[in-house]
C-alpha cells in the first residue's frame, strides 16, 4: 500500500471539504473492497477520508412506505433489520448471501454502490426496487445511479447519504455464487412494485448491471415464473471469464429468474 | 505518524503508526501478539480474524487508525492463564487443526459464531459460517465437528470472549 494521509472528520460537510480540499482524496467506508484494492495498488489515494465517525449515516428506518438505510449501515445490519426482514425480506436474503460473516461485520450499502462492482449484489436490489440514492447534493433514481463498470453518477465530492427503498407489494432475489469469491456469477432480482414489475441482473452484464425489459412487461401482466418461461435473454453484451461463457450467463439469468419469482414474498 | 489507542485482550496501548498500518501489522509488529495470522493478505482467507468491539473482523483489512478507541481480542485473550477456552480445547481434542496456520482465525470465528447463534450448531450452520475461513489441510470435517463440541462446551458455564472486553 502506498502512504497516504489519514482524516477522519465528524460530519458529511467535513468530509466534502476534505474531498474538495485534496483531489486525490478518497472516502473509506468499511474498506472491504477499497482497501484490497489499495494493497493491490489498483488505487493509490493521497488521503484516506474515514466515515466512520461520521454522525447519521447509520441505520435503518421506516418513512412512510419506504425504508431507508443509511450510507454506512454494515451489510449484517441490514441482514438482522427487523424492518427489512418485515418489508423487503428479498433485501435481507440478499445480504445474507452477500460475501462472509466477517464482511458483513465491516461492509455497507454506500461503499458498494459506489464502487459498482459489475458483480456485486446491491446494485441489483437497488435497481430492481426502483429505490433512490440520496447523496449531499441530490436525489439520484437508480436508473440514473449506475453508469456502467465501477462507473456511477456521483461526483468527485459526493457523498452517499442514505437509500431510500419504495416498500415492493412482492420482491425476490436469487444468487448463483462464484464459490471462490462469493461474488454472483448471475444474480437476478425481481420485484412487483406500484409502478409495475422490475428485474435488475447483476454479475452477468459487461457494463455492470442491468434490467430485462422484455420480462418485466411480461411480468406486468402476470407476476410468476410461468410467465417468462419462454423468454430468452442473449448472450450478446455478456461477461466471459474463466468462470462462466456469455452463453452461459444468459442461460442462468432466466433459471435464476424464474427461482427468484418463485421465492418472491 | 500518528497515535492510535487500542485496548488488545483488555490492555490499553496507546501506539505511533503511520497511516498505511493494517490493524494486523499493528497487532503482530507492534504488539507483538502474533497469533493472529496473515494467510492470504487479499480478505480472503480468514487467518487474521480478530474480535473488535466483539465483533469478528478481518484484521488485514482495516486501518489501525480506524480502530482507534476500539477494544480488540486476539487468540492470545482467549485462554485463561494456562487454561484453554473451550473452543481452544475442541480443537485439539477433535484434531481441529494440522499445520495449525488457519487455527486463530477458525477458532476466533468460531467464538464469533456461538456468540450470534448460541451453543447449538447444526454442521450446516457451521460450514456456512465459517465460509470466510480457508483451511488447506484438514479438509474441514473435524474442523466443523471441533465447533460443535465447542460450542457445545461453552454453554457449560465458559465465558464468552466478548465478556473479556
Ligand atoms: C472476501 C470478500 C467477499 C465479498 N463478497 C461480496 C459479495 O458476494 N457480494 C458483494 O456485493 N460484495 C462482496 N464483497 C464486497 C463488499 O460488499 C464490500 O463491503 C463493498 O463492496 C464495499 O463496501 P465498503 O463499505 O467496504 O466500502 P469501501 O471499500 O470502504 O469503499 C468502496 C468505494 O466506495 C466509496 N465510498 C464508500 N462509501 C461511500 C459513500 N458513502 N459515498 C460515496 N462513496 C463512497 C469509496 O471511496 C470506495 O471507492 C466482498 C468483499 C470481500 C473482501
Ligand atoms: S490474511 Fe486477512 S483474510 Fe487472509
Ligand atoms: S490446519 Fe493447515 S491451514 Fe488449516
Amino acid at each position: 500500500m502506498y502512504a497516504f494521509t489519514y482524516e477522519r472528520p465528524k460530519s458529511v460537510e467535513e468530509a466534502v471539504n476534505l474531498l474538495k480540499k485534496s483531489g486525490e482524496a478518497k472516502l473509506l467506508a468499511g474498506g472491504q473492497t477499497l482497501l484490497p484494492a489499495m494493497k493491490l495498488r489498483l488505487a493509490s489515494p493521497g488521503t484516506i477520508v474515514d466515515l466512520s465517525k461520521v454522525a447519521g449515516l447509520s441505520g435503518v428506518k421506516r418513512d412512510g412506505n419506504d425504508i431507508v438505510i443509511g450510507a454506512m449501515t454494515k451489510h449484517v445490519d441490514v441482514m438482522n433489520s427487523a424492518e427489512v426482514q418485515k418489508s423487503i425480506p428479498a433485501l435481507a436474503h440478499l445480504v445474507s448471501v452477500l460475501g462472509d460473516p466477517a464482511v458483513r461485520n465491516r461492509g455497507t450499502i454506500g461503499g458498494s454502490l459506489a464502487n459498482n462492482d459489475p458483480s456485486a449484489d446491491y446494485p441489483a436490489a437497488v435497481l430492481a426496487l426502483n429505490a433512490t440514492v440520496q447523496t449531499n447534493k441530490r436525489k439520484i433514481a437508480a436508473d440514473d445511479f449506475f453508469k456502467g463498470l465501477f462507473e456511477t453518477a456521483l461526483a468527485g465530492d459526493e457523498i452517499i447519504e442514505a437509500v431510500r427503498f419504495p416498500v415492493p407489494e412482492k420482491a425476490g432475489y436469487e444468487k448463483f455464487r462464484n464459490p471462490a469469491s462469493r461474488f454472483a456469477l448471475v444474480g437476478v432480482f425481481v420485484a412487483k412494485g406500484k409502478d409495475g414489475a422490475r428485474v435488475a441482473v447483476t454479475g452477468a452484464g459487461e457494463s455492470g448491471v442491468f434490467r430485462v425489459k422484455e420480462m418485466e412487461a411480461a411480468l406486468g401482466k402476470d407476476f410468476s415464473a410461468k410467465a417468462i418461461e419462454g423468454i430468452k435473454v442473449p448472450a450478446k453484451g455478456m461477461i466471459a471469464d474463466l468462470h462462466g461463457t456469455a452463453e452461459y450467463r444468459a442461460h442462468l439469468i432466466g433459471v435464476l429468474a424464474r427461482r427468484a419469482l418463485a421465492a418472491a414474498k | 505518524m500518528s497515535n492510535v489507542t487500542v485496548t488488545v485482550n483488555g490492555k490499553s496501548h496507546t501506539v505511533d503508526v503511520a497511516p498505511e498500518t493494517l490493524l494486523v501489522e499493528l497487532i503482530r509488529e507492534k504488539l507483538r501478539l502474533t497469533g493472529t495470522h496473515v494467510g492470504c493478505d487479499t480478505s480472503q482467507c480468514g487467518a487474521c480474524v480478530v474480535h473488535v468491539d466483539g465483533v469478528a473482523v478481518k484484521s488485514c483489512t482495516m486501518l489501525a487508525m480506524t480502530a482507534d478507541g476500539a477494544s480488540v481480542t486476539t487468540i492470545e485473550g482467549l485462554a485463561n492463564g494456562s487454561a484453554l477456552h473451550p473452543m481452544q480445547e475442541a480443537f485439539r481434542e477433535h484434531h481441529g487443526l494440522q499445520c495449525g496456520f488457519c487455527t486463530p482465525g477458525m477458532i476466533m470465528s468460531a467464538v464469533d459464531i456461538v456468540n450470534r447463534k448460541g451453543s447449538d450448531l447444526d454442521e450446516h450452520t457451521i460450514r456456512d459460517e465459517l465460509e470466510g475461513n480457508i483451511c488447506r489441510c484438514t479438509g474441514y470435517h473435524n474442523i466443523v465437528k471441533a465447533v460443535a463440541a465447542g460450542a457445545k462446551a461453552m454453554k457449560g458455564g465458559a465465558k464468552p470472549a466478548r465478556a473479556a472486553e
